[in-house]
Parts: structure tokens; C-alpha cells; sequence
């Protein structure tokens, strides 16, 4: 029986060069997307198909999510948005697939693709508004002896929002994972253990399909709220001041 | 890293995995890697989707829209076409109702001038010719009377030759009847 974390390791496939499980499998999702969504334009056509309604529904569904949260100069944050979303949604979908390496169950990916976010919010909110980018920070209408406490704290939550973009995502995948994992075993177990507990066998079994349809959903939901709060905080640097 | 997971690999026995695997996530001399490719990933995606996918995917989907959008300004602009046919229809129908009633007005206006020039004509014919026949009537009448005084003398003449046996002599006829008119 392996362990439930075994499912997580990192290994190297040509170590010369880094080359892991891991990076087989980005660049996988990569391929997946971009070879998807090619295909399913290939025809170009007016009365989409199938596979070409469902990329226009994507396309769609993550420029309206932009345009909601942003208004429409959020618009050129849309390749970004979208890579984002996509390679998320791809990469834990992926990580469905029994004996798949799930990307987004390592912290550091989520946290570099949250760091992305939070220095795309930085860098383009300081070139668009200088130091008035700052006056994310400083809520208009506080009482002045309120405000140092409230610029410290605004602060705190800014710091905090990659840790907790990151962490959202890598904590669902991972403990999605191990949770499956976890039951599966039991089956293994129960079956091996023999006798009254073998007729047991399929409870755990039960469960672990009912989990397999939560991490669909889970999957596809934590994508999405990676890109909601990606276009919330492209937001601020869009329109910073509150 | 390569080291680490050999010795994985072969103590992963049944049931006695969990003593020397580390927390993969947490493995700190695994991040580099994970970050190198993250990015190369990443860069070549945001590439690919940035200049390939997502201009060919608007392109489609605004495509579709302009041609919603004419289609629809085709639609308007026909039916705007089809109710000016129709009014002008309306108008050239009513004109031409109007000219027909007015065509049939003037021809029975024309009509009844000419039947009424006609009667006339014909009445002033007809009094022409009853003018004519009354004169010609009177004067045959003034002529008839002039006869009368000569056939009263010849009849006069012609008793008195039988009564007497002798012509009397025209002038003493003729005074005599001269002296009866008086």
C-alpha cells in the first residue's frame, strides 16, 4: 500500500535539466489547452459545434467574470486572466485522471501563480497611478487618529492576499487528493483483511466515488476562484482607492 | 532528488510507506524545478493564447456578432423598404382611383355636351326647317290669296257671261269686286 502522500512526489524524468512529473505535466495541461482550443476553432465557423461552443463558452465565461469584476479596461488583463484559469482548471482536472500528477497540489506552483497575480496588481497599478496606487491603503473618509491603524491593517490584508490565493488552491487539491487517496485504501484493507470486514469492502468504496464526483466539482470551483479573485485584485490595480 | 527517491521506492512496502517519505509539497530542493518549468509553461502558454487562441477565438465570436448585427440592419432595412413599398402602393392605388373618378367625370361631362350640342343642333334644324316651312306655307298662302281676286274676276266674269250672255267689261268687274272688298 503506498502512502496517500506518495501521489505527490516530484520524479525526475530528465534530472540534467529539472525535468520531473511535474513539469511533464504542465506542460501537458499546456498542450491540452492550447491543442484544445485550436482544435475546437479549427472550422471557424458561425453555428458552432460541439467542441467550439464549448471553447466559446469558456472564453466567454472568463471575459464576463473580467468585465464584471473590472469593467471592460480590464480587457487587456484577458490573455493573462484567461492562462490563468485555463492552465488552473486544466492542471486539476488532469489531476483527476487515476495515476496523474496534479500540478496544483504544490504549494510552490500556486504560490508562484498567486505571486503573478499580486505583481501584476503592483507593477501595472504604480505604472498606471504612480503613488496614487498607495491610496489602496489609505480608505478616504477615516478619522485621522483611526488611520494608522487602518493603513497597517489594509497592509497586512494586501500581504496576505498571495498567501491565501496560494494556499486556497493548493490546501482543496492536496487534501482533495488524500482524502481519495484515503478511501481507496480502505477498500484495499478491508478487501485484504478477509472475513466480516471484506463484506464492509464496498462502503468505503461508495465513498470514494461520491468524493471522486466532490473533486470534480472542486477542481473546476477552486479554478474559478482563483480567477474571480485574480480579477478582483486586477481591480485594484485598475481602480485603486476605495 | 533523484537519491530520495530510490530509497522511496524501495521501502514502499505495505503498510509501512509513511517513515521516510517527506511531505512532497514541502520539499524545498524540489521548488527551482518546479518554478524553471512553471514559468517556461507558462510563458509559452500565455504566448500561444495571447497571440494564436484568443485573437482566432474573438475573431470567431465577433465575427458572429457583426454578422448578427448586419443581418439584423438587413432585416430593418427591408422591412423599412417593404412598408414604403406598401404606402406607395396605397398612394399610386388612391391617385389612381382618383384619376379614374375624375376620367369618369370629364368623359360624362363630355358626354353629356355632346349629346346636349347635338340636340341642339338638331332643335335649331328643326326650327330651321319648320321657320322655313311656314314661310314657304305663307307665301304659298300670300300667292293663294293674290290668285283670289283674278279667279273671282274670271268667276265673275264667267256668271255674268252666262247670266247675260255677254263678257262684261274687265273694269267694271273689277270695280265691282273693288267696291265688295271695300
Amino acid at each position: 500500500m503506498a502512502s496517500p502522500i506518495e501521489q505527490f512526489q516530484i520524479k525526475p524524468i530528465i534530472p540534467v535539466i529539472n525535468f520531473t512529473n511535474s513539469s511533464a505535466f504542465m506542460i501537458g495541461a499546456a498542450a491540452v489547452i492550447v491543442g484544445g482550443l485550436l482544435y475546437a476553432t479549427r472550422k471557424r465557423a458561425v453555428v458552432p459545434g460541439r467542441a467550439q461552443s464549448v471553447a466559446e463558452v469558456l472564453h466567454d465565461f472568463v471575459a464576463n467574470t473580467l468585465v464584471d469584476a473590472t469593467g471592460k479596461e480590464g480587457m487587456k488583463f484577458f490573455p493573462l486572466v484567461f492562462s490563468l484559469f485555463m492552465f488552473v482548471l486544466t492542471a486539476n482536472l488532469l489531476g483527476m485522471i487515476p495515476g496523474f500528477f496534479t500540478v496544483t497540489s504544490h504549494i510552490i506552483v500556486t504560490f508562484a501563480l498567486a505571486m503573478l497575480v499580486i505583481g501584476t496588481v503592483v507593477v501595472y497599478g504604480f505604472m498606471k497611478h504612480g503613488t496614487h496606487f498607495l491610496g489602496l491603503f489609505v480608505p478616504s473618509g477615516v478619522p485621522g487618529w483611526l488611520l494608522p491603524f487602518i493603513v497597517v491593517i489594509e497592509l497586512i490584508s494586501f500581504l496576505s492576499r498571495p498567501i491565501s490565493l496560494s494556499l486556497r488552491l493548493f490546501a482543496n487539491m492536496l487534501a482533495g487528493h488524500i482524502a481519495l487517496k484515503v478511501f481507496a485504501g480502505f477498500v484495499v484493507s478491508l478487501l485484504a483483511a478477509g472475513g466480516a470486514l471484506t463484506i464492509l469492502a464496498p462502503l468505503p468504496l461508495l465513498m470514494a466515488v461520491a468524493l471522486m464526483a466532490l473533486e470534480f466539482l472542486v477542481a473546476a470551483l477552486q479554478a474559478y476562484v482563483f480567477t474571480v479573485l485574480t480579477c478582483i485584485y486586477l481591480n485594484d490595480a485598475l481602480h485603486p482607492g476605495h | 532528488m533523484a537519491q530520495a527517491q530510490t530509497t522511496h521506492a524501495t521501502t514502499e512496502a505495505p503498510g509501512g510507506a509513511h517513515a521516510d517519505v517527506g511531505f512532497p509539497p514541502f520539499e524545498t530542493e524540489t521548488y527551482a524545478g518546479q518554478l524553471l518549468w512553471l514559468a517556461i509553461t507558462f510563458v509559452v502558454l500565455y504566448t500561444l493564447l495571447s497571440r494564436l487562441v484568443l485573437p482566432r477565438l474573438g475573431g470567431i465570436i465577433e465575427n458572429r456578432r457583426a454578422m448578427i448585427a448586419s443581418d439584423l440592419d438587413d432585416a430593418a432595412a427591408m422591412k423599412s423598404r417593404a412598408e414604403e413599398a406598401g404606402t406607395a402602393y396605397e398612394k399610386s392605388l388612391a391617385e389612381a382611383k382618383s384619376r379614374a373618378q375624375a376620367l369618369a367625370q370629364e368623359t360624362r361631362a363630355k358626354l353629356s355636351a355632346e349629346s346636349d350640342a347635338k340636340r341642339k343642333a338638331l332643335e335649331a334644324d328643326l326650327n330651321q326647317r319648320l321657320a322655313e316651312s311656314e314661310a314657304t306655307i305663307s307665301a304659298k298662302k300670300t300667292e293663294a290669296m293674290s290668285h283670289v281676286d283674278a279667279i273671282a274676276r274670271d268667276t265673275a266674269s264667267a256668271i255674268i257671261e252666262r247670266l247675260t250672255g255677254k263678257a262684261p267689261a274687265p273694269q267694271k268687274v273689277e270695280a265691282a269686286l273693288n267696291q265688295i272688298k271695300a
